[in-house]
């Protein structure tokens, strides 16, 4: 497996979503529609045949009016750092190599033309992150024109999930090595496109190991908490939320388990 | 003098009667023809599939006939290697038997990947960590294995014996069979074992992730054990229902007993193994997730405690314990029936392993994936048994399949 250069500088990207703020307005899913070029069809209701990088999801607490409360939870690909780094549940399954964890950054990536659409990775993944084509993308027309130049459109039969807009990072270290500064990559000079399209600024993206940036601090907050934490996979992408039942909803507990942000409450 | 095409010294029906007999399967497999260019044609939105369901039903298909075939390696490995006389009565049987359940195993997963001309990748760009490049890479050499070791049962064909190349041809071919026994042996160990694997790995999935050995989870293991075991009691029992639509007895009783003995012991061991592994994920695994036994048979309308009882008891230990008996060998109805709740035990296995797996809820806002498969999927998932068929019976009408077969109809 490849290691990071010794020329690189290591980075671990990640996303710190605070689902306290977030409105449910899916504009992060629009803007990934558009900044990656996710093919979409007439018929969108079945949602496990649809492509979508980022999906929100709306939870509640289950209980009735006038104590209803409602969340929304926004899932991109959680970008696993595996049970041992460098090992996410999808990469190692994968027989071709189509997928892998790339170390300088930590995004796990998809090669659209090296997959043959065995699934493996899907069947791996817990968070159904990653989507199948199942038919050729259409976009209606003269929208082909709008498409995105730099990111390759993907065919049928191939696997496709959230690249953390890894174009832009490429096009921001692109930027940084000519003005003489290639390592140097400014939190603002990388940021997703549902990060910026985020109208309640719920979503924040940066380098999870730079103490500089805010998803740094962010993830350290009491409330923070990662979706399925317990199987291991070790997600670069945390939430918050001061909500119990929202931490609940997050991952799986036994009878008389708490979740840990509630631990020393219950005590 | 003409030969006659038929082995000597035995009787076939008539040409009419036999087609008529493959006329069924023949439309079979014109249907799954016509399934097969849709899905190659039009892509996999033809199946029942989707997001959640990534594997369906060919993927329990090959995991299941792949297991059934097993009958060929562990007889190869009964008779060549551990040298087991008996065993080679039905051999040849068993050879075709696997080699059409590896083709067919073969052709769902070029049916069932998205960009089928790709299929090569798995090859060139392999992946070593994968448990899916392994079991690529020894099913089809295994694949390779099973027409070496099937070419000489071929050339003993009347016909073709009275060529002198293709007698002394398959006269060396017998002589070197061992070595490909011993090889084939060796890859369907590992594979088997890989497929085992390929749910066992998944981190992901706390109802199918194991933990095991060194880089082997425990379903590795169960795997290799369970076809090894189930493997001759399927050949024996697809030989029994030949004599049953031939009527003729083909195979001596002492040879069906050996194979259930066996196989009644070995099914034995492995379902006990399998009990303590589900006690260990049950009670230690599952709940590190902070899943418990019941939020697996819970909630969803197909899969309830039943099937986790069906697999264990009712299709493990209840089969193994009539073939660990002596009384229950010698009763052929007893044996065979033994045998089925034997096969239905293993497929079972397989389906829960491939789409339990997947039917099953992570995250506590999600609900059961239930699926049920197309047309599409079905047909072509029965297209094996009609290959099956036909091969069979032009293998029994023109090959001397069973030694024992002019002995037994005098």
């Amino acid at each position: 497996m490849q290691k990071i250069p010794s020329h690189t500088k290591a980075r671990h990207f990640g996303m710190v979503i605070d689902v306290d703020k977030c409105t449910g307005c899916a504009s992060c899913m629009v803007a990934c529609y558009s900044e990656n070029n996710v093919s979409f069809r007439d018929e969108e209701s079945a949602k496990m045949l649809s492509l979508n990088w980022i999906m929100v999801y709306k939870l509640t607490n289950g209980e009735s009016f006038p104590d209803t409360e409602v969340c929304y939870l926004p899932q991109p690909c959680m970008h696993c750092d595996g049970k041992e780094f460098g090992k996410p549940p999808c990469v190692s399954v994968c027989p071709a190599v189509a997928t892998d964890f790339d170390w300088p950054t930590g995004i796990v990536s998809q090669i659209y033309t090296r997959c043959f659409g065995c699934r493996y990775c899907m069947a791996a993944c817990p968070y159904h992150a990653r989507q199948f084509n199942w038919w050729d993308p259409v976009w209606p027309a003269d929208m082909e024109k709008y498409l995105s130049p730099n990111v390759s459109a993907r065919t049928r039969g191939v696997v496709e999930k959230c690249s953390f807009c890894y174009h832009r990072f490429q096009l921001a270290r692109q930027k940084a090595y000519h003005e003489g500064r290639p390592e140097e990559i400014g939190e603002d000079e990388y940021q997703t496109a549902c990060t910026q399209a985020c109208p309640s600024g719920a979503i924040t993206f940066g380098d999870l190991d730079n103490p500089e940036h805010e998803v740094y601090k962010l993830k350290q907050d009491r409330y923070a908490f990662r979706l399925l934490e317990r199987l291991n996979t070790n997600p670069s992408v945390y939430y918050i939320s001061k909500r119990k039942w929202v931490h609940r909803m997050a991952d799986n507990y036994l009878e008389g388990e708490v979740p840990a942000a509630f631990a020393e409450n219950e005590a | 003098m003409t030969t006659s095409a038929f082995p000597e010294g035995v009787k076939r029906c008539s040409g009419s009667q036999f087609i008529l007999w493959l006329l069924p399967a023949f439309l079979v497999l014109l249907i799954a023809a016509y399934a097969m260019f849709r899905v190659w044609g039009f892509g996999l939105n033809q199946t029942n599939m989707n997001d959640a369901y990534g594997f369906a039903l060919w993927i329990w298909a090959d995991l299941a006939v792949i297991a059934l075939g097993g009958g060929a390696f562990f007889s190869g490995f009964l008779a060549y290697i551990m040298g087991v006389k008996q065993v080679k009565n039905i051999i040849n049987f068993a050879v075709i038997l696997g080699l059409v359940c590896y083709s067919m195993a073969l052709l769902l997963l070029g049916l069932d990947v998205g960009q089928p001309l790709r299929g090569w990748f798995i090859f060139w760009h392999a992946n070593i960590h994968s448990m899916l490049t392994e079991v690529a890479f020894c099913l089809t050499i295994y694949l390779g294995v099973l027409i070496v070791e099937f070419i000489p049962v071929i050339l003993e064909n009347p016909k073709i014996q009275r060529i002198r190349f293709f007698h002394h041809l398959s006269h060396n071919m017998h002589e070197i069979m061992a070595v490909f026994a011993a090889t084939g042996v060796f890859l369907s160990f590992f594979h088997q074992g890989s497929l085992g694997g390929v749910p066992g790995v998944l981190y992901g999935r706390p109802f199918a992730f194991r933990e095991g050995l060194f880089i082997w989870p425990w379903t590795f293991f169960l795997f290799t054990w369970s076809a090894a075991a189930v493997g001759p009691l399927f050949t024996a029992s697809m030989c029994r229902l030949t004599e049953i639509i031939t009527g003729k007895r083909l195979v001596k009783d002492e040879v069906y007993q050996l194979l259930a003995k066996i196989s009644g012991w070995m099914l034995l061991t492995y379902i006990i193994a399998k009990s303590l592994d589900t006690i260990y994920w049950a009670t230690v695994t599952a709940p590190s997730a902070g899943f418990s036994l019941m939020s697996f048979y819970t909630n969803n309308p197909l899969y309830g405690i039943w099937i986790l009882i069906a697999e264990i008891v009712i299709c493990g230990f209840l089969p193994a314990l009539i073939l660990i008996t002596q009384k229950g060998r010698e009763n052929r109805r007893l044996l065979f029936a033994a045998a089925a709740l034997a096969i239905i035990g293993l497929c079972i296995n397989r389906w829960v392993m491939v789409l339990q797996t997947l039917a099953a809820p992570l995250k506590p806002f999600d609900e059961w994936f239930m699926y049920s498969p197309a047309w599409t999927e079905v047909v072509t998932t029965i297209m094996p048994v009609a290959v099956g068929i036909i091969v069979i019976s032009l293998a029994y009408r023109y090959l001397p399949l069973f030694p024992q077969e002019r002995e037994l109809n005098p």
